[in-house]
């Protein structure tokens, strides 16, 4: 019998892996050979997927991309043994651009079935949580700080600081919120996780609420993500059936329910007051702080917001022990960071690596430059509120703190590759276009100021005024800056003035 | 072309929302059960919706009108949902949207044969191999005019099967 590995991950499908699986089986069936077909999630090579993998004796053989047309000459050349092919990349894990990788996040994904609770089991699976609850919250806090782990979802915020004060907290409720909203373009990581390795979520989201004493969890989740949502949904119901939510946790005295809910097309969402409103069933407008949602969140008690990646995180660090996730990284910046290369990129996909990797390593290294071809010209860095580099100045170390002193942000973790093609001044008329169109109108220079900005660059383009335009653009931007509740207004900015800065070519057609 | 979903009455959406949980028992739950269960939320759900979930007709027409997805008239059978953030924007989505414009709709419209709803989303997670459109649910990367025609064919199959 041999066993056949080919994606379920959307990314995967989105390019045909449906139809090489189906092939694939019917190839099968009608040579008479004996094979297990497994849909896993994606290994994060984009760039070769469909990548179908064969178990062989000396590791899994990897096969991609493969089209439907492809398999019925894969199996003529003895795919099943692993044997050569034009498609061939050999064994996975050899894959020098996977092997560099430090892959602690992702350790699992790509590699186990992702419904099968056994195979989680089996590759290391349930250990944090056991050990969680062998050593109690207080420890658990402890290991957390102690990692040095930082939110993952933007702002960096110290994990384990959130968790001690929701821990700390007096109430009768308490709340673990995991943002699944990732509304950043170039960013898909948390999605590859919930479809590739749903029960590390869990598991984390079930650490969170032992060790804050919170009963019950949401996964808050977007409509764009119906695959993800269709999995995490499955994978909820199996860890009911299997006493890992409920009452009694795997047979202790704690009890953690856990649902999903969906959100319905809304960037602000992911901020988290507008995502606890949206939780409560109402308009996600973005809530002033204090009060920090630690204290009172969710329907006013203190509520755990975390990233996925953040949560999922977790389960790894009790494993092998802060002391191993804290030795990753740099400065201030510890573990590692899920990268996703996206946009024209020869090799898009996921890079999980210690933080302190120069964005030049991970755009000419890693991503082996544009798919076009042409140059780079423009590499924009932690999602739409993030800074665009300019292709001479790529030599950043991507930590939170040297990103910052660069004049960006690591954000979400996300690398947008832009060729010379691109025109910068429609790049940062288009960030003051999706802030306006996002916006959750609470305050004006955010509401208004993103109108605004649309407006003036439309002039700059057209050639009215442009000197007194972009003296008045970047008055907007300063103000949006100083002025907005939130880092949608607040940021927006950072796109815009980086691209002034960096292109002022681009707006002077 | 029939419709994916079914047909609304008063009466059915009170069914509906029956069987919201407890604590689904909110304004955005109850309208997303809706816009399930029919396409769209006509502006009659409203009332329904408030009294149900025990809020003002005010809030509840404040969130439907909050979120870009939900919808006060029925969609086309099929929705074409097309990235046009960054990533892929990068990989040609703006000549993309143009070429559908062209042969379909432009974004923000019905096709004139009524079969189809042309919509923008921001990011559909597919980042790495854009332009990324999703036809009703199901994600298409790397997507051409011929390769999206070919998806929008394959679900106008699976809506009249
Ligand atoms: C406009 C805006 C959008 C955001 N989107 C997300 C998001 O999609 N996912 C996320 O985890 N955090 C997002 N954040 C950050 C959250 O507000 C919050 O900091 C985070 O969820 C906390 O979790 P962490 O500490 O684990 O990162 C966003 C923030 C802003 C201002
Ligand atoms: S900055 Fe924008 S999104 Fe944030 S609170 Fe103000 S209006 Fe809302
Ligand atoms: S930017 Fe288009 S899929 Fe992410």
């Amino acid at each position: 019998m041999t066993t056949i590995y080919v994606p379920r991950d959307s990314a995967a499908r989105s390019v045909g892996a449906d139809d090489v699986a189906v092939a694939i089986a019917r190839e099968a069936a009608v040579r008479g050979a004996d094979v297990t077909l497994i849909r896993n999630g994606s290994r994060g090579l984009l760039w070769l997927e469909p990548l179908v993998e064969v178990v062989t004796e000396s590791g899994r053989v990897g096969y991609g991309p493969v089209t439907e047309s492809d398999v019925a000459g894969l199996f003529d050349a003895g795919f099943l043994a692993g044997s050569d092919h034009p498609l061939s990349v050999g064994i996975v894990e050899e894959i020098a651009w996977l092997k560099d990788q430090q892959r602690v996040t992702f350790s699992r994904v790509g590699i186990v079935d992702p419904l099968s609770l056994n195979d989680y089991e089996a590759h290391g699976g349930l250990v944090g949580l056991r050990r969680a609850l062998e050593i109690g919250g207080d420890a658990v806090v402890e290991e957390v700080l102690a990692s040095g782990l930082r939110g993952r979802g933007g702002a960096g915020f110290p994990a384990g600081i959130k968790w001690r004060t929701v821990r700390g907290a007096q109430s009768d409720q308490k709340y673990v919120c995991c943002n699944a909203d990732e509304g950043d373009s170039g960013t898909f990581a948390d999605r590859m996780l919930m479809e590739g390795d749903p029960f590390t979520l869990i598991e984390g989201m079930v650490i969170a609420g032992i060790t804050t004493g919170a009963t019950q969890g949401f996964i808050y989740s977007r409509s764009e993500y119906p695959d993800a949502n269709d999995t995490m949904r499955e994978a909820l119901e199996i860890a009911y059936l299997n006493g890992l939510l409920g009452n009694g946790v795997l047979g202790s005295e704690h009890a953690f329910d856990l649902s999903l809910r969906v959100g319905a097309g809304a960037y602000i969402c992911g901020e988290e007051t507008a995502m606890l409103e949206s939780l409560e069933g109402l308009r996600g407008m973005v809530r002033p702080k204090p009060p920090i949602p630690a204290l009172e969140g969710l329907f006013g008690m203190p509520t755990l917001v975390n990233n996925v990646m953040t949560l999922a995180s977790v389960p790894g660090i009790l494993v092998d022990g802060s002391a191993a996730y804290q030795a990753l990284g740099s400065e201030r910046s510890r573990g590692t960071q899920v990268f996703q290369l996206a946009g024209n990129i020869a090799q898009g996909g996921i890079v999980e690596i210690p933080f302190g990797i120069t964005l030049s390593e991970l755009v000419n290294t890693y991503g082996g430059g544009t798919r076009s071809g042409r140059p780079v010209r423009a590499v924009q860095v932690g999602g739409p509120l993030g800074a665009y580099f300019p292709a001479d100045k790529l030599d950043v170390s991507l930590d939170y703190e040297a990103m910052l002193a660069a004049g960006g942000m690591v954000g979400h973790g996300g690398v947008v590759v832009f060729d010379e093609s691109v025109d910068m001044s429609l790049q940062a008329r288009f960030a003051m276009e999706f802030c306006a169109k996002e916006s959750c109108g609470k305050c004006t220079p955010c509401r208004i100021g993103a109108v605004r900005g649309v407006e003036t660059i439309d002039k700059i383009r057209e050639g009215v005024d442009r000197p007194g335009n972009l003296v008045l653009l970047n008055d907007l931007c300063d103000l949006m800056t100083d002025g907005s509740l939130c880092a949608m207004g607040g940021l927006t900015p950072m796109p815009v003035q980086s691209a002034l800065r960096h292109f002022p070519e681009d707006f002077q057609r | 072309m029939v419709s994916r979903y079914s047909t609304w009455s008063a009466e059915a959406a009170q069914q509906v929302l029956d069987l919201l949980s407890e604590g689904e028992r909110l304004i955005l739950p109850a309208l997303q059960a809706l816009q399930h269960e029919f396409g769209y939320v006509p502006r009659e759900a409203v009332g329904i919706v408030a009294k149900h979930v025990n809020v003002s007709v005010a809030d509840t027409h404040g969130v439907l009108s909050f979120y870009h997805e939900l919808r006060t008239s029925p969609p086309a059978p099929i929705i074409v949902s097309v990235c046009v953030a960054e990533a892929c924007q990068a990989n040609g989505s703006r000549e993309l949207v143009t070429s559908i414009e062209q042969s379909i709709a432009p974004v923000g419209s019905r096709s004139a044969d009524g079969s189809v709803d042309v919509v923008e989303v921001f990011c559909l997670g597919n980042c790495a191999l854009g332009p990324a459109v999703l036809v009703n649910e199901r994600l298409v990367g790397r997507v051409n005019l011929d390769s999206l025609t070919r998806a929008v064919a394959t679900a106008r199959d699976e809506v009249n099967a």
